[in-house]
């Protein structure tokens, strides 16, 4: 069967990376002039070259999002539903070997913490876990969903990489979107990362959004961890990727997003940084390369950041985020995959943005919509 | 080379059979194309006489491939009926699918036509279909197992050229098939534009063989054909971009 472990084992990361660095003014301003974007333009669009262009990058970016989507942004909130994880993931504060009090929310626990997203406003939520098949597996995802369903017009779920049959059977309880990030497409400096647990098998994860396109999900998202590998290289496997899956699997909708690598109790630091300009540019790159596909924004990013992307690119911001099961009705700090950045609430993040002369949407999509 | 199936192709001009003025100018005319992928219409065939028929003796040449195509059928089930005809008389699976229940403007059915793809990729035929321009259909179309997809240019005949550029470009932009641009180019320069768009290959007939002098024609489809393709693998160079200093949009990463 077709996936895309054949199109990514064509690509070599040292052959792409020096591809990318070697891109020149021309190849930027080509980019820049282009109607419709390649790859190549891409990558010339994220390299060296291009940082005197970044505030025509900015404009275009700006434009064809508005374009697309109009001066709106999408809200929504994770809810932490376990922390329990039998992988060791150098980077994450959920990693089995990371001495933390463990805890998988019941179905009350799971019901007060609804109760209090829902005060916030909120319509859309994405449920986050570990990978722990022990306590987190399919029959607790179908009660969760269940039980959350009525509440919510679109949930999605950044959880374990599933099986086709898995994801196909949780599609009809009303799951929407999985997000699920290669962290890195460097096969090598994966493992490193990876050392222990399902986690560890790279190509069991790198084919997970071609067994999301089988089972039919509505939309999917996809992203790396930036600080791991070179950003650059990193985030043209992000988009061979989507390039491949947007031509595959064409009835899916595609976000994408650009979690930079966060402190957290007893973490690691970042191999490689990404500075703001870097970030803005990539964001830019992106935007200028795919005009619909939807990007998005964590509270890993700092509140002066956040104030200034919502009209270079973005699609989606989250706000008010806690990221410890239980966080928003017990305030157990200890818990958390990582700190957040910007503390405001989704009230203060939506005032921001309607100053800014947006909208902020909080519902936009109808789980009765999907049969 | 252009690879469709299990061919591949050095030249990216398909040329058509019918409408010349006699089969010998439709042979000269086409080995002056150099084209290697000719369409003949099985209705045109004489299959009792197979070995003596006009057309098929004037394409006996080693580096011509014949594409029967199914021209008058108005339905799928006339279709499969015309391929598996068309493999059994000319001994190739490669079929061009064209259904039109319409007489007046050759209006190529979409139903149908995914309905045949279906059947016929399950025969285990290569399936050319000729289809409006319409991105949707030919995901689906992919989907069903088509070899191509060959979308139109503009009504069959019209030699009006591009008219569906737009929702053509949409098409290569997302296929993972070969893309060949099918009816309506009406000379030379659209030949030339379809390729410079990222077209596979073009298909002609008309516009040679109903030209001044069809044989130059050809010839003159070749070269548009083949510079079309040298200019979209050179990139067309674009209105050039200028790097402005500064912007408000950006201002907040010197604070």
């Amino acid at each position: 069967m077709n996936n895309f472990t054949a199109i990514f084992e064509t690509h070599h990361w040292e052959t792409e990376k020096a591809s990318i660095y070697a891109k020149t003014s021309a190849d930027v301003t080509r980019a820049l002039a282009a109607e419709k974007r390649t790859l190549e333009d891409f990558k010339a669009l994220i390299s060296p070259a291009a940082v005197p262009y970044l505030a025509e990058m900015a404009m275009i970016s700006q434009q064809l999002t508005q374009k697309r989507f109009g001066k709106v942004i999408q809200m929504y909130v994770p809810l932490y539903l376990s922390n329990e994880c039998k992988n060791i993931c150098t980077y994450c504060g959920f990693s089995f070997d990371n001495k933390i009090k463990r805890k998988t929310l019941s179905s009350m626990e799971i019901m007060q913490e609804v109760g209090i997203i829902k005060e916030m406003g909120y319509d859309h939520v994405l449920l986050v876990t570990g990978e722990d098949n022990e306590h987190v597996h399919v029959e607790y995802f179908k009660k969760v969903l269940q039980l959350i369903r009525p509440h919510f017009a679109h949930i999605s779920m950044e959880i374990q990489p599933l099986d086709i049959k898995e994801y196909e059977e949780l599609i009809p309880y009303g799951l929407n979107t999985v997000l699920v990030y290669q962290e890195t497409y460097h096969q090598e400096d994966y493992k490193k990362h990876h050392p222990k647990g399902k986690k560890s098998n790279f190509q069991y994860r790198l084919e997970t959004p071609d067994r999301l396109g089988r089972a039919g999900i509505h939309k999917m998202g996809l992203g790396v961890l930036i600080g791991l590998e070179d950003w650059r290289t990193d985030s043209f496997f992000t988009a061979l990727h989507l390039d491949y899956l947007e031509k595959t699997y064409w009835q899916t909708k595609y976000s994408l997003s650009f979690p930079r690598l966060r402190p957290f109790s007893g973490g690691l630091e970042p191999k490689v940084e990404m500075s703001d300009r870097d970030l803005v540019q990539l964001i830019c790159a992106y935007r200028l390369l795919n005009q619909e596909v939807e990007l998005s924004m964590s509270t890993r990013e700092s509140e002066n950041f956040r104030n200034h992307i919502i009209k270079l690119g973005i699609t989606s911001i989250s706000a008010g985020s806690k990221t410890n099961p239980g966080g928003y009705a017990a305030d157990l700090e200890s818990l958390e995959q990582f700190e957040i950045s910007d503390d405001r609430s989704p009230q203060q993040i939506a005032d921001m943005i309607k100053s800014q002369g947006y909208e902020p949407v909080w519902k936009d999509w109808d789980n009765s919509l999907a049969l | 080379m252009l690879t469709i199936a299990d061919k591949t192709f050095s030249s990216r001009l398909f040329t058509g059979t019918g409408k010349f003025s006699s089969s010998a100018l439709m042979e000269e005319s086409i080995l002056a194309s150099c084209s290697e992928l000719v369409t003949v219409a099985l209705k045109r065939i004489d299959f009792k006489n197979n070995e003596q028929d006009d057309i098929l003796g004037h394409l006996k040449h080693p580096h011509l491939h014949l594409l029967p195509n199914t021209s008058g059928v108005r339905n799928a089930r006339e279709a499969v009926y015309a391929a598996q005809l068309a493999r059994e008389a000319l001994e190739t699976n490669w079929i061009k699918l064209e259904i039109h229940p319409d007489p007046k403007y050759l209006m190529p059915d979409p139903i149908e036509t995914l309905k045949a793809t279906e059947a016929l990729a399950k025969l285990g035929f290569i399936i050319l279909p000729y289809i409006h321009a319409d991105p949707v259909l030919c995901k689906r179309l992919e989907d069903a197992g088509t070899a191509a997809v060959m979308p139109l240019g503009s009504p069959i005949g019209s030699n009006k050229g591009l008219k569906t550029i737009d929702f053509l470009e949409i098409i290569i932009s997302q296929s993972k098939v070969p893309v060949i641009i099918d009816a309506g180019i009406g000379s030379p320069s659209d030949a030339a534009w379809a390729m410079e768009i990222g077209a596979d290959a073009v298909l002609v007939n008309t516009a040679i063989a109903v030209s001044g002098n069809p044989i130059k024609m050809a010839e003159a489809f070749k070269l548009a054909v083949a510079a079309g393709r040298m200019a979209y693998e050179a990139k067309l160079a674009l209105p050039g971009a200028q790097a402005i200093a500064s912007s408000p949009l950006i201002s907040f990463l010197d604070e």
